[in-house]
């Protein structure tokens, strides 16, 4: 606010390198500290001079230079195109041409900066040559270097499939599947974010992706230590498997199920989402392949996260997951019936209902549509029954209907029905006479002789 | 008259008698007729009808012999639907066996992550444990002078335990720790320059030499004392290629390049001037002075190398 900035642009120009250095140095970290002065320096003009004298100089002021670029693309993406205007991405591309890896490591991290607001931004660096070089920065053996290349890799295919196409091209997969193994925490992150944005696009991309034999490798990312790397492995499975049954079946057979459920098991948290969510998208692709979630002991983590997290998008997932799963035979509900997961659902439903303003939550819904699915197949009359006692209309409709389809056919289950009060609890229910519950009532009311009717 | 009359009688009874006859052959050749056009038609129709009769037979058959085949057709196609579709589309036996064999890679699976996560918990708990060891003895190290000596117990050595301190045993083997000095850094040291073998900056004067204080400046057009010591004793600032050593790791690397290189040509002669150089003009072949008789080339040499007598042989004797 003191004119800082004014004051520290004659010394860009200053015949001493360390001076330059230095005043490059305090405006990166002006502009990193805060919007507002990233505006001001870029309104005062210092960008194209620094981006001029960039490929004279000495590495040290490289670095400085590409620390204040990146400083100055991280706030919004009017920034960032100020910054590709002023014709920084050829500037950074010949740092990135640079030996030092210092220089390499600044330049990448400007360039993942810009890359990561929008696709239009990502298609400009795309389209200075940046991706080969940014390979080639994968190889490096500097672990800071690799991360930061991994990173840009992540957010510029995450736009776009034709981004991810390019970085594809560039033959970045093999790279990046090769450092999976590595020890390094943070580097599994980012390299495990980069092939699941590459993967999420299309199906072809996630083929590529598989078809770098990436599987039993991966497995191991989901037991290690750290949080975000399980996360992310998570993620990359999901990516993979939403996509077709061939996909899923693969990692069926390669035994990823049980390690997502191991996963999901031992976390808590946000950090479970992508493991439900990969569950879900398994079930749904064939009935065989729900079952074998199902055989996994898939059931049991999704009713502990039902349970136990409080936050709505994750019960939301848990939910479909066992929709998902639930709904193609008799037999699947009956899994699930037999975990005692569906008062749970039911709950989830009736005491969300409740207030107004939690109406629309996701949660709601997903459980709402989780039950009708299972529902629809369950025949297990046993689980269907603590239901009858509070559920509200619409779901009763449901439970009333699937008891009018065994019921007729069933004669232990009549003499059950009715010593448990279930037949007296029908009587009870008021039904608009026409409506598709009256006719389950009759039906259910014909099963029996008139005497216990009454 | 009366003849005439009964003339006209009999003439109009014998024409109606005749008329009457002929009237009831006509009628019983019509009706003879009709007889055998009826009995022409009924043969006919009989014959017609029974052509028909076994046209309706043969079809009937042929559908009956339809229909049952394509009964049997059925029964034969349910059985084969049924067997396909049980063993190769919806195999419940291959399902089952297949979700056991997931089940089992599973636990597979299952145990093989447990043991990664085994073995890297363990590779921790190692280092920690030898970062925990090197802690203790660089302590030991640090705290050496607190070795017991004879007449007086040190801290570890209690005379009250049976066996002295397992820090005492370290404290025993481990060698003094001498302090090293601190190196002072230049504030200017290695930023701006990476010269491999330069260790310090060039030394810019920064100050100049301070004149002693009272000294009356001597008469005459003598300089400035400050500006003439300063120049006397400005420091020596060799130029880069002198300031690097005769033994500078450059040079000697590039010794044994060169060595190399002088060691190992490929090509004898390597800047050739034409393509058409090595053709036959200038490459013959120019035997040496000492092989080469007087005017020919002797056979020595290159046919044989020493000159054998076999008369001379002892051995044959």
């Amino acid at each position: 606010n003191s004119g800082v900035v004014s004051l520290l642009r004659p010394l860009l120009l200053d015949v001493v390198p360390s001076v330059r250095q230095t005043a490059a140095l305090g405006l990166g970290r002006l502009a990193d500290y805060n919007v507002d002065l990233a505006e001001a320096v870029v309104k005062a003009g210092i960008l194209p001079q620094l981006v001029h004298s960039l490929p004279e100089e000495n590495r040290y002021y490289k670095k400085t230079a590409a620390f204040v670029l990146r400083a100055i693309a991280k706030h919004s993406p009017e920034l960032a195109q100020a910054v590709v205007q002023c014709g920084a991405l050829e500037a950074l591309v010949i740092c990135l041409e640079d030996f030092d890896p210092g220089v390499k490591e600044g330049a990448s991290w400007a360039f993942d900066y810009i890359a990561r607001h929008n696709p239009e931004l990502s298609q400009a660096v795309v389209d200075a040559g940046a991706v080969p070089l940014l390979v080639l920065c994968i190889q490096e053996p500097e672990i800071a270097l690799k991360r930061i290349a991994a990173s840009t890799l992540s957010d510029i295919s995450k736009h776009s499939p034709e981004l991810a196409q390019t970085v594809v091209d560039a033959g970045a997969i093999a790279h990046l599947a090769q450092m999976i193994p590595n020890p390094d925490a943070k580097l599994k992150r980012q390299v495990l974010s980069a092939l699941s944005q590459i993967a999420k696009h299309s199906v072809d991309l996630a083929e590529l992706v598989v078809e770098a034999e990436i599987f039993p490798v991966v497995l191991t990312c989901l037991k290690d230590s750290d949080e975000y790397v399980k996360k992310n492995g998570a993620t990359l499975i999901r990516e993979i498997a939403k996509h077709s049954p061939e996909l899923s079946q693969l990692i069926v057979n390669s035994g990823g199920v049980a390690a997502v459920i191991d996963c999901i098991g031992s976390c808590r948290g946000t950090v479970r989402l992508p493991g439900i969510m990969m569950l879900g998208y398994v079930a749904a692709h064939s009935e065989n392949l729900s079952m074998a979630v199902i055989v996994s002991k898939g059931i049991p983590p999704l009713c502990a996260c039902l349970i136990e997290e409080h936050e709505d998008h994750i019960k939301a997932a848990a939910a479909w997951a066992l929709g998902q799963i639930g709904r193609h035979t008799a037999e699947h509900a009956r899994h699930i019936a037999g975990a005692n997961v569906l008062p749970t659902l039911l709950d989830i439903y009736v005491d969300a209902n409740s207030s107004e303003d939690l109406k629309m939550k996701a949660s709601i819904f997903s459980a709402k549509k989780a039950l009708k699915n299972i529902l629809q197949k369950c025949t297990h009359l046993p689980a269907l029954e603590p239901l009858l006692h509070d559920a509200p209309p619409s779901i009763m409709k449901h439970i009333i209907g699937q008891f009018s389809k065994v019921l007729p056919h069933d004669s232990k289950a009549r003499r059950l029905f009715v010593t448990t009060g279930g037949l007296k609890k029908v009587q009870e229910i008021k039904a608009e006479p026409g409506s598709l519950l009256q006719e389950y009532i009759n039906a259910i009311n014909n099963c029996y002789p008139e005497e216990i009717v009454r | 008259r009366a003849i005439d009359e009964d003339r006209k009688i009999k003439y109009r009874a014998a024409v109606k008698i005749q008329s009457w006859f002929r009237g009831c052959r006509v009628r019983a050749y019509l009706r003879h007729l009709n007889e055998m056009v009826i009995l022409i038609q009924k043969w006919w129709r009989g014959y017609r009808c029974r052509k028909h009769f076994r046209k309706m037979v043969e079809t009937a058959y042929f559908i009956m012999k339809m229909n049952f085949y394509n009964e049997m057709a059925v029964r034969i196609q349910k059985r084969w639907r049924g067997y396909y579709v049980r063993k190769y589309i919806h195999n419940y036996y291959a399902l089952k066996k297949y979700l056991q064999a997931v089940s089992v890679n599973n636990a597979f699976v299952r145990s093989e992550l447990q043991e990664y996560v085994e073995t890297k918990e363990n590779e921790e708990k190692m280092k920690d444990l030898e970062k925990k060891e090197k802690e203790k003895k660089y302590q030991a190290r640090k705290m050496h002078y607190l070795l017991s000596t004879e007449q007086i117990a040190g801290i570890y050595n209690s005379p009250f335990r049976k066996s002295p301190d397992p820090m005492e045993l370290l404290l025993r083997n481990s060698k003094p720790l001498t302090h090293r000095r601190k190196q002072v850094k230049s504030p200017f040291a290695y930023e701006l320059y990476d010269w491999p073998t330069c260790k310090k900056p060039p030394a810019f004067v920064t100050a100049l030499p301070l004149t002693p204080v009272g000294r009356q400046k001597p008469q005459g057009p003598f300089r400035d004392t400050t500006e003439v010591l300063w120049q006397r004793y400005k420091p020596l600032e060799p130029t880069l290629r002198v300031a690097e050593s005769i033994n500078s790791p450059l040079e000697k690397a590039r010794e044994g390049i060169k060595r190399e290189e002088w060691r190992n040509p490929i090509h004898g002669n390597e800047f050739l001037p034409f393509s058409s150089y090595h053709k036959n003009e200038n490459e013959k072949y120019e035997p040496s002075l000492c092989k080469s008789g007087r005017y020919v080339q002797e056979a020595y040499g290159t046919k044989h190398f020493r000159e054998v007598y076999p008369k001379k042989w002892i051995a044959d004797k």
